[in-house]
């Protein structure tokens, strides 16, 4: 049986390859990954798992009964219709979310700093309307902490002039603002009734972003005991944007999901979302083996839930704004059965 | 469990279903859950907005969500200090 069945590149186009070229992409996919992370590559059998999965022509994809996973998500309640709250009940009700989250369209915890009161009235009137835990998400953004956007120089404009003291010293004062919005807003949020607050793309602007989201989660944790705290990466590899920063004796930058795990887990993380890149030039046979191989490490190591990021553009799912179910279904039925990962 | 408790999937769904006092599997089976949540009045999900007028809904299911499963939930803390309610809050440690 070597028929040429449709699936799919990275962007999303269809494309017909057969069995056997998807075996040599998803051998190709597991290689490059085991040697960028420097993980162990997949095993025979998840190989071919994998295989079956993407030389089939089933329209949609599916774990077997007894191995559903909880849905989380950042950014659920798109105002595609009516309120906000609307769209967290219809997530809730009708989209099959298990955890919910409130956000707003400026997803940066430096913006929702000046609307706090606001969002968290929101907080408020959405947690007397949904059961599901519902918490409340933004991203650290580090960069919006420097100029002309915020106070600190920008050390993307001083690196090239080859003043990487003064970008290192921006980057760590940067880290000071970032770290007093996160908590700032947390403590607002908590106040209104959130269950958790959610840290996505964790590390966009390197390993100073990274350093402020764990620091942001300690604190608020230590203050919180209760509260949930999802750490969402940005990419699977943390850029050394500083390059000297460090967690509690551990360098950050050039940190890939295992360790990003362990340092989340230390900071008092409930839950960890991995996030690997997608290469849009090669199917999504090949992007899976390779976000499988590079997860992977964590599932050994983890104490709290982990719940790799498959939306749009990360963990093998097209870049695409609307990604094909078919996809979609390949996707998350290969993240749970090769990682066997608490959910998505 | 996953979010505030920081629990693993396996352990999460096996704390839940000793709770609820059902099988793990019931748990992902929408007919079981549904009759489940009646009785235990954790909320449904209604086919339309009032066909369960006299169930629990929303933040009355969060009360007896805590109490099932003896956890407690920011909202229901809350809720009973912005009301008043005295009493003990749902859900103890966990």
């Amino acid at each position: 049986m070597d028929r040429p069945v449709r699936t799919r590149l990275g962007d999303g186009s269809l494309v017909e390859m057969t069995p056997a070229e998807i075996r040599e992409d998803v051998l190709a996919g597991t290689e490059i990954g085991a040697r960028r992370a420097k993980a162990p590559p997949l095993t025979e059998a998840e190989v071919d798992h994998l295989v079956d999965i993407f030389a089939s022509e089933a329209k949609f994809s599916a774990v077997d009964m007894g191995d559903e996973v909880c849905l989380s998500f950042d950014g659920s309640g798109n105002l595609d219709v009516g309120s906000r709250v609307d769209e967290l009940y219809s997530y809730q009700s009708h989209r099959g979310a298990d955890m919910l989250e409130l956000f707003a369209i400026d997803y940066s915890y430096k913006a929702i700093k000046t609307m706090l009161s606001y969002e968290a009235a929101q907080m408020k009137t959405a947690q007397l309307n949904v059961i599901a835990p519902l918490q409340y998400g933004a991203m650290p953004d580090l960069g919006r902490y420097s100029m002309p956007d915020g106070p600190v120089p920008n050390w993307s404009e001083l690196m090239p002039l080859g003043k990487i003291a003064e970008a290192r010293d921006a980057q760590v004062e940067a880290i000071d603002h970032a770290v007093s919005d996160m908590v700032y807003v947390a403590e607002g949020m908590w106040e209104a009734g959130t269950d958790g607050m959610d840290f996505d793309t964790a590390g966009a602007a390197g390993d100073g972003d990274f350093l402020a989201t764990l620091t942001a989660i300690e604190k608020i944790k230590g203050r919180y005991p209760d509260i949930g705290i999802e750490l969402g990466m940005a990419s699977e590899y943390v850029l050394g944007m500083h390059g000297e920063l460090t967690y509690k004796g551990r360098r950050l930058a050039g940190m890939w999901p295992k360790e990003q795990l362990e340092v989340a887990q230390e900071a008092g993380a409930t839950m960890f979302g991995p996030a690997v890149n997608v290469n849009t030039t090669k199917s999504v046979a090949w992007n899976v083996a390779r976000a499988c191989t590079v997860i992977k490490p964590c599932m050994d190591v983890a104490e709290i839930p982990v719940h790799p990021n498959v939306g749009m553009g990360v963990g093998g799912v097209p870049m695409s704004p609307y990604p094909p179910a078919d996809a979609v279904s390949r996707v998350s039925r290969a993240m749970v059965d090769i990682l066997k990962c608490d959910g998505l | 469990m996953q979010m505030t408790r920081g629990m693993r999937l396996k352990q999460a769904k096996a704390y839940v279903a000793e709770k609820l006092g059902c099988a793990v599997a019931d748990l992902a089976d929408p007919i079981a859950m549904h009759d489940l949540r009646r009785d235990l009045g954790l909320g449904r999900i209604p086919v339309q907005e009032l066909t369960y007028p006299t169930h629990a809904g929303a933040m009355e299911a969060k009360f007896r969500i805590a109490e099932v499963l003896g956890v407690p939930i920011n909202s229901v803390a809350r809720f009973q200090e912005c009301a008043g309610l005295s009493g003990s809050r749902p859900g103890g440690a966990v």
